[in-house]
């Protein structure tokens, strides 16, 4: 290699006399020079004059970004994008996010700290340094322990350090390099290796989001769709009378059945059941609604008898004659469990609760349309 | 520079004789420039076919599911978590010796350090793999064991213990990969710098990143090392205090015990030191690496065994004792059914693997045995393993309802996947010690005599 002087170096033979090399050299006043040893020697650090490492400040804001970044997801998640009740916990339990808070901040830290030294510190990955592949480098990546003062040191003179040095009891050598190694720059941000770059992330995050949002939901990977288990209106073989769906063994009663006697007995139902709501509010806005809902096609908004129906379905009569009015509250529940006449029985379509409020919401009704003078006042 | 300078530090020598760093470089680097003695191709045939059961059993499991183990219910839980824990537990050693030691200023760490790292990784790898494949279908386990968006809207939950768990084994796993492979950069350098085909230097010089054991790198490097030390130690006793949580924080007798967290810790260096054990005393023999992994290290670990095998025992009577005092008849039956139930043999086996044999461990003739280490650190690892087997399996099988009692009976392919695990990290354990340094040579360099200026006055900050 033809070339230019990048250093001389010097190699010695124990800890003792490398620590002395390196105080003399920083002694002469020699900025741009470097020890290099094959592990770390104590009290190098002093004899070179080097500041103290300020990678603990990386360490720190990295566990705290890593920590606050993974307590605020914790908590958007569990309380605010997906809120489920877990154990009858409060959504934003938050020393249940403490394990994970702790382990996100350590990952962090570590991985932050060692990265950023490599990358920012150290400037590598750098295979191209004039130093490796030199006999220097070979001896002390064994067991030598060198220095390196380097041509661009403002005090450099070629003769003067080789003199310094031999006087340490150095065994002097000089490292060159060749302009064309040293000005190689690998070309990072040119359009091909970026469009390649690119073109991974796109390609690989296309894949995984088809892989797992798409394929694995395709044949044949959706066997969990097609199970053996039989589901109603399905055929079965198993049955003689071919029905999947079976009726349940006689005498069953449903959950929350209650048995209502007065079927066929609308005078006994008025004579023994008692509305068992109070006119609040709440109980009249259910009423209402429900009323609106489920009577007012047939009955009319205002109970009149008024249906929206137009003729296709027989107009009931008002709820405000003197015989409703008349009723008491078992009467109407009646009506409305059992149907009268063309009307059908609402039984399964409102609660008995609802049942209830609309009777309640019927007396209001009733007594704002027949509203006596005592009522204005 | 003589031995004599050794004597300010009045510790018994790190490395016995007076090797050269150039010597050590080449003995720790021989392994690897040399073609392996048969033996190792022996070790190799028979953790290759071990690992090959290991995948006939996967394929098979991938292909028909779980129901191929022996697992129902109620033991629902079954070899695949028992060996999850005794894995996990395992790798906790390598941590505890890199950074709690190193913390400690145990310099006979040195040795072992390296190796033991390794181990962790390749243990944490054998037990991620359980956990993986015991959800049924792994190739969905990215979705609902990581937080990953779906077009589902789903989240997983961080209230559960086991998205606990998942967290703090990737962070183990990965912490403990970077730990280990920062501690290599400068053995991969020295590597690329001794190499002699084209092939193995592109390689050392990929993975040494241009490392030129400049001081100026060192300085912050040292820093580092001393950092992720400082991090990896209450790392280290998170994991498996985690992991206890996956138990503790449910209600099943046997499981639902606040002295979970320091028990499982105890237990996890209990059998990781004895893996360690293990593993060492054969690579010592092959490699000839006794003045290196002294006789000193090996009793150390001996007496590391003896103390937390003592805490475990401890842990044992602190538990079944409250069973007794907390008056709750469940608990008390299932510390009955420990040890007079159906299984009740497993409860001796681990009272004489994990209390009594290791209590040997105070005679100094038998802390300074080759032979009495390899078999009492065996008797541990078996010992570990059925005390995970008690926990989960023995604690399950008989719950609330006696209605619901079942025994579990392992199939042939949950024996398959146990195997599959020790072929896999022996396996990886051999490759390791035939193609990376498997003692750190930076480090061992830095402890012989004379490595170390001799007026010590200002090294202030070193490791």
């Amino acid at each position: 290699m033809a070339n230019s002087l990048y250093s001389i170096v010097a190699t010695f033979e124990s800890p003792d006399t490398i620590i002395k090399a390196a105080k003399a050299v920083r002694d002469a006043g020699y900025k741009k020079f470097d020890v290099h040893t094959p592990f770390p020697v104590h009290g190098m650090d002093k004899a070179m004059s080097l500041p103290e490492t300020k990678l603990g400040f990386v360490t720190l804001a990295a566990a705290i970004l890593g920590a606050v970044g993974m307590i605020s997801f914790a908590s958007w998640v569990a309380a605010v994008d997906y809120p489920l009740v877990i154990g009858g916990k409060p959504y934003w339990s938050w020393p249940a996010f403490v394990p994970v808070t702790y382990e996100i901040a350590v990952l962090a830290s570590v991985v932050l700290t060692v990265v950023i030294m490599i990358v920012f510190f150290f400037k590598f990955p750098n295979i191209s340094h004039p130093l490796h592949d030199t006999p220097y480098m070979k001896k002390v990546s064994s067991d030598k322990f060198g220095v390196s003062i380097q041509a661009q040191d403002e005090l450099f003179n070629e003769k003067k350090v080789r003199e310094l040095l031999q006087s340490l009891g150095g065994n002097v050598d000089a490292v060159y390099y060749s302009d064309e190694f040293i000005n190689f720059k690998p070309q990072l941000f040119e359009p091909k290796f970026l469009l390649l770059l690119a073109g991974i992330a796109m390609a690989s995050s296309a894949g995984g989001y088809l892989l797992w949002n798409k394929i694995l939901f395709l044949p044949p990977y959706d066997w969990m769709m097609e199970q053996q288990k039989v589901k109603p209106q399905m055929v079965s073989n198993f049955y003689s009378d071919k029905f999947a769906m079976r009726q349940p063994v006689e005498g069953t009663v449903a959950r929350g059945y209650i048995p209502y006697p007065y079927k066929d007995k609308p005078d006994d139902a008025g004579k023994y059941l008692v509305n068992p709501l109070l006119p609040t509010k709440q109980v009249l806005e259910l009423g209402k609604k429900k009323f609106l809902t489920f009577c007012s096609p047939c009955h009319g908004n205002f109970g009149q008898g008024d249906s929206r129906l137009r003729g296709q379905f027989p107009n009931p009569p008002s709820l405000h004659s003197d015989k409703v009015r008349g009723w008491p509250d078992g009467n109407i529940y009646h009506v409305i469990t059992n149907g009268q006449n063309v009307m059908p029985s609402y039984q399964y379509q409102v609660s008995r609760e609802e049942r209830w409020a609309i009777i309640l919401y019927i007396r209001t009704l009733q007594r704002a349309l027949n509203a006596k003078e005592s009522d204005l006042q | 520079m003589s031995a004599t300078l050794m004597d300010y530090t009045k510790e018994v020598p790190v490395v016995e004789g007076t090797p050269t760093a150039a010597s050590l470089d080449e003995a720790i680097s021989k392994p690897l420039y040399t073609f392996p003695k048969r033996n190792w191709f022996i070790g190799l045939a028979i953790s290759g076919s071990m690992l090959l059961f290991g995948i006939i059993t996967v394929t098979w499991l991938l292909w028909k599911g779980v129901g191929i183990w022996g697992i129902n219910q109620p033991v629902e839980w079954g070899f695949d978590v028992v060996n999850f824990v005794f894995w996990v537990g395992i790798g906790h050693a390598g941590t505890l010796i890199s950074a709690i030691l190193f913390l400690l200023r145990q310099k006979w760490r040195t040795g072992i350090a390296r190796f033991a790292e390794a181990m962790t990784l390749f243990a944490v790898l054998c037990a991620v793999q359980f956990v993986l494949f015991h959800t049924g279908r792994p190739w969905l386990a990215i979705v609902y064991l990581f937080p990953y968006v779906t077009q589902h809207g789903v989240w997983v939950n961080f209230i559960s213990p086991l998205e606990w768990d998942v967290f703090a084994v990737n962070t183990y796993f990965t912490v403990s990969a970077v730990f280990w492979y920062v501690g290599l950069i400068p053995d991969l350098a020295t590597l690329r710098d001794r190499a002699t085909t084209k092939m193995r230097k592109t390689v050392f010089t990929i993975l040494s990143l241009g490392w030129r054991f400049s001081n100026r790198h060192w300085q912050h490097y040292e820093r580092a090392y001393l950092i992720m030390a400082g991090f990896a130690t209450p790392l280290v006793l998170s994991v498996h205090t985690i992991v206890s949580f996956d138990f503790a924080v449910s209600v099943i007798p046997g499981w639902h015990s606040t002295i979970f967290p320091p028990y499982f810790v105890a237990g996890a260096i209990f059998s990781g030191f004895a893996m360690v054990q293990n593993v060492l005393i054969v690579t010592r023999k092959a490699f000839n690496f006794e003045y290196l992994i002294t006789m000193d290290t090996i009793e150390k670990m001996n007496k590391i065994m003896l103390l937390t095998g003592s805490m475990v025992g401890f842990a044992y009577l602190t538990e079944s004792f409250i069973a007794w005092y907390s008056g709750n008849p469940f608990e008390q039956f299932t510390f009955l059914n420990y040890a007079l139930g159906p299984y009740g043999w497993s409860a001796a086996v681990l009272i004489s693997c994990n209390v009594l044999l290791p209590q040997l461990f105070w005679f100094k003739k038998v802390r300074t045995s080759l032979l009495a280490s390899f078999i009492l650190a065996i008797f541990v690892n078996v010992g570990m393993w059925f005390e995970r087997f008690i926990i989960i399996v023995v604690s399950l099988h008989r719950d609330y309802l006696p209605s619901s009692w079942r025994m579990f009976i392992p199939t042939v392919w949950d024996f398959g996947m146990l195997i599959g695990s020790f072929g896999l990290f022996f396996t990886l354990v051999l490759l390791f010690v035939k193609f990376l340094p498997s003692i750190s040579m930076s480090e061992i360099k830095s402890v012989i005599p004379g490595a170390q200026p001799s007026h010590h006055g200002n090294g202030a900050h070193h490791g």
